[in-house]
């Protein structure tokens, strides 16, 4: 069952919680199912008008006190189901007090800005967590409405303009969680994914080191011609380079591209070659991507990826 | 039926037909109830027919990951029209219109109380429906922003398109339409109401629990002004706003189990005629169950949380819409053809509509609720090759496929029925309301006099008189 993912393999508390909930009702909500499709086929076959059979059966109007009987089981059905909601929402929605957000996710048409506010980290799409620890994570969106949601972690959560909401993350397990978009976003919003990679405490710390590093820039061979082409071309009128003067918040921030599994939040597998052919048309693999076809030349991308890739190596 | 002695004398002028002298303009210009109840019937069918195959599209596209027979924006313009079809222009103007055509003669009146009301309803909701399929034709191509339109996905600086504003005035023509001739925005309500008069009349006895089935209606209609926020339990309203649409929501499981359960006691210990119309009033009774279970589970928050904008949804309310509404306007349609035209539709090619449509709405749906819950989001033009996700979309394209043949089926029928049905007769099912007491169809104005009525089965009282229904009712 565990790879079915989403309900059938719930990797936190929080999940386990709403998981046993539904459980619980779908197999309640089966029980009924049951006893009324025993009832009807009992009646198809016992009641049904035998060849010959021309009278009318007997006229029955009802009767008060099955009707009262009827009325009051689903009504103390609802309120055992009402007070589990209610318990459930409190597992899984404890208060935050005032606590500091330890994650801000972004939303954007169509992929998510992810941002570390304690150490200044910024990346896009791939969310790394320490595994076992429950995250305050904020939520909110530059554009339109999004939806938060990693199938094996936890709730929905929207992301509203102007509303910022808040939910806890958490991963029993170190692993990578695959989420998505939820809300309908636009064109695009069937290629706004998430990852979501758990990891022991000590590799996390690495990673988010990894992440503060501030890269030199590239002085020699085509990595140098990237770098004065990422400068001098559109790039960095969305993007951002850590140190250097790209630092536009449109598209996500390319400091440690290379670093990252995929790229446009899903649609590609992160290797170089993948990397030349998003740049020659991002259209091609994500059509209405807010990033245009920059008609680059084949050595204006190629000087540009290995600008991209050395950025990651030092 | 000639040896028919009538309740009341009846008008004897037939509806004008198409053929003759300005027959469109007779129709076209008709403030008749019942003309305009069969314009409301044939205009629907068109858009039915759209909207199933904007869904046969939609279906298509995702018979494998990573398909790209639909480019996204087409996609999401089709899944756009198809659920505003579907509801808007099929769903609701179907129920309006039986509605329009019967309720008169249910009550033994001449016409509507307001008969140029009611043409100015029917005439607001099809130009509604032109505006919105114009939007087609332009070249920003029709609305994708979802049925629900939500802002600001919807509004100018995310949609350069002109879609949305068609979407909108073509709503508003329409729902402005809809408004004036019959107030109820509840699409499931006057399917029940189908189920209630299709369930007693083939089944033989009268409906269990009459009072309950009829207080249960008003107890659903008032519940449902509460639960519009069950829709926003993701957005981040907080526990306590939550807590009280959720609790909403749940109440409504009650009265609607209360009619489930009157329907199914109203079988029980009949003489049930499984003719088609009792085919699909019996079926509605389980796939419309599957889908009110499964809306009492998403009432529940943090089952909603689960399950929201996923493929559980997209199961949930097909098997409430479909499965519900449109499973009782098949039933409505075998019942009352033959009062509408004057010949039967075919049981024979009913049956086959009939099974094809349980067996394809069965698999279009059913798998989708684990498909959901596996973490399939809905209104995606494409996904990912998750294990087993591109073998569940096939199994749902092929239903929907089955689904599509069903309703070829059921064109045929009733294409082929008028012309060559069997004649109906004024009261082919031995039924009991007023709109059997007359010639099928009815003619211009119904009744001379309002027909004396003493019971809520006066066509009963009427072939038993030694055993009425309520022999100390007053006349009503």
């Amino acid at each position: 069952m565990e790879n079915l993912g989403g309900l059938f393999n719930p990797s936190s508390p929080e999940m386990e919680a709403m998981a046993g909930l539904t459980y619980y009702t779908i197999a309640l909500c089966l029980v009924i199912l049951g006893i009324i499709v025993i009832a009807v086929a009992y009646i198809i076959i016992r009641y049904r008008k035998k060849p010959g059979d021309d009278g009318e059966p007997y006229q029955n109007f009802g009767d008060i006190k099955l009707e009262i009987v009827w009325t009051a089981i689903p009504i103390a059905m609802v309120a055992v189901l009402f007070l589990l909601t209610c318990s459930t929402m409190k597992v899984v929605d404890p208060p935050a007090g005032d606590r500091e957000p330890d994650l801000v996710i972004i939303g954007h048409q169509w992929w998510w800005e992810i941002r570390y506010p304690s150490s200044g980290v910024s990346t896009s799409n791939e969310i790394h967590i320490p595994a076992g620890e429950k995250m305050l994570v904020r939520l909110e969106s530059i554009d339109v409405i999004h939806d938060f949601w990693v199938p094996e972690l936890g709730r929905k959560i929207d992301l509203v303009p102007g509303h910022p909401n808040y939910i806890w993350l958490m991963a029993g397990k170190p692993g990578v969680y695959l989420g998505a978009c939820a809300e309908f976003c636009g064109d695009q919003h069937a290629n706004m994914r998430i990852r979501v990679v758990a990891e022991p405490e000590a590799e996390f710390k690495k990673w988010l080191d990894g992440q503060l590093a501030i890269p030199r820039t590239p002085t020699g061979g085509i990595a140098a011609d990237g770098a004065k082409l990422f400068q001098t071309m559109a790039c960095m009128n969305c993007h951002t380079i850590r140190g250097t003067a790209a630092a536009a918040r449109v598209g996500p921030d390319l400091t440690h591209l290379a670093d990252r599994a995929t790229i446009g939040a899903g649609v590609l597998t992160n290797t170089p070659e993948n990397l030349s052919k998003w740049l020659a048309n991002p259209q091609r693999y994500k059509q209405g991507a807010l990033m245009p076809n920059m008609k680059l030349s084949d050595s204006e991308v190629k000087s540009i990826v290995a600008y991209l890739e050395a950025l990651d190596e030092q | 039926m000639s040896s028919r002695i009538p309740l009341v004398p009846e008008n004897t002028v037939p509806l004008p037909s198409l053929k003759a002298n300005n027959g469109l303009l007779s129709w076209v210009s008709s403030i008749d109830h019942k003309q305009i109840g069969i314009m409301y019937l044939i205009i629907t069918l068109i858009y039915f027919l759209l909207g199933g195959l904007e869904a046969l599209l939609i279906r298509v596209q995702l018979a494998h990951p990573g398909n790209d027979f639909l480019t996204p924006e087409v996609y999401n313009q089709l899944f756009t029209m198809h659920g505003t079809t579907m509801i808007f222009f099929v769903v609701m103007p179907f129920l309006i219109g039986v509605g329009v055509y019967l309720l008169p003669l249910m009550i033994g009146a001449r016409d509507m109380a307001f008969p140029r009301l009611n043409a100015l309803s029917f005439w607001l909701f099809f130009f509604g429906g032109i505006l919105l399929y114009y939007s087609f034709l332009t070249q920003s191509g029709a609305p994708d922003v979802g049925w629900f339109a939500y802002a600001p996905l919807s509004e100018k600086p995310f949609s350069l398109n002109k879609g949305p504003t068609y979407w909108a005035l073509g709503l508003l023509a329409s729902g402005i339409g809809s408004v004036a001739s019959g107030l109820n925005n509840v699409v499931i309500l006057p399917a029940f109401g189908i189920i209630s008069e299709v369930i007693p009349v083939f089944s033989r006895k009268p409906i269990y629990g009459y009072e309950f089935v009829a207080a249960s209606t008003v107890a659903i209609g008032l519940l449902s002004l509460g639960v519009w926020a069950h829709h926003m339990f993701a957005v981040g309203l907080g526990n306590v706003t939550n807590a009280f649409f959720s609790l909403a929501s749940m109440l409504i499981a009650i009265p609607t189990g209360v009619k489930v359960l009157n329907w199914v006691a109203t079988m029980w210990g009949g003489r049930i005629n499984f003719a088609t119309p009792m085919l699909f009033g019996t079926a509605f009774i389980i796939e419309f169950v599957v889908g009110g279970l499964t809306g009492v589970a998403i009432a529940s928050v943090p089952i909603d949380w689960v399950v929201t904008d996923s493929y559980f949804i997209v199961a949930h309310f097909h098997y409430a819409i479909f499965g519900g509404s449109v499973f009782a306007i098949f039933a409505g349609v075998y019942y009352w053809f033959p009062k509408f035209t004057g010949r039967m539709l075919s049981e024979t090619l009913g049956k086959w509509h009939f099974w094809l449509t349980v067996v394809g709405f069965n698999m279009t749906f059913f798998i989708q609720h684990f498909l959901g819950v596996m973490g399939m989001p809905r209104r995606t033009y494409t996904y990912y090759d998750m294990p087993y996700w591109g073998s569940m979309n096939l199994i749902s394209t092929i239903g929907a496929l089955v689904l599509g043949l069903s309703v070829i089926v059921f064109v045929w029928n009733i294409l082929a029925s008028l012309r060559h049905g069997r004649p109906a007769g004024d009261n082919p099912w031995n039924a009991w309301t007023l709109e059997w007491a007359t010639t099928s169809p009815p003619a211009v104005e119904n009744f001379e006099l309002v027909p004396p009525v003493r019971g809520r089965r006066p066509l009963w009282d009427l072939a038993h008189p030694d055993m009425p229904d309520e022999p100390d009712a007053k006349i009503v």
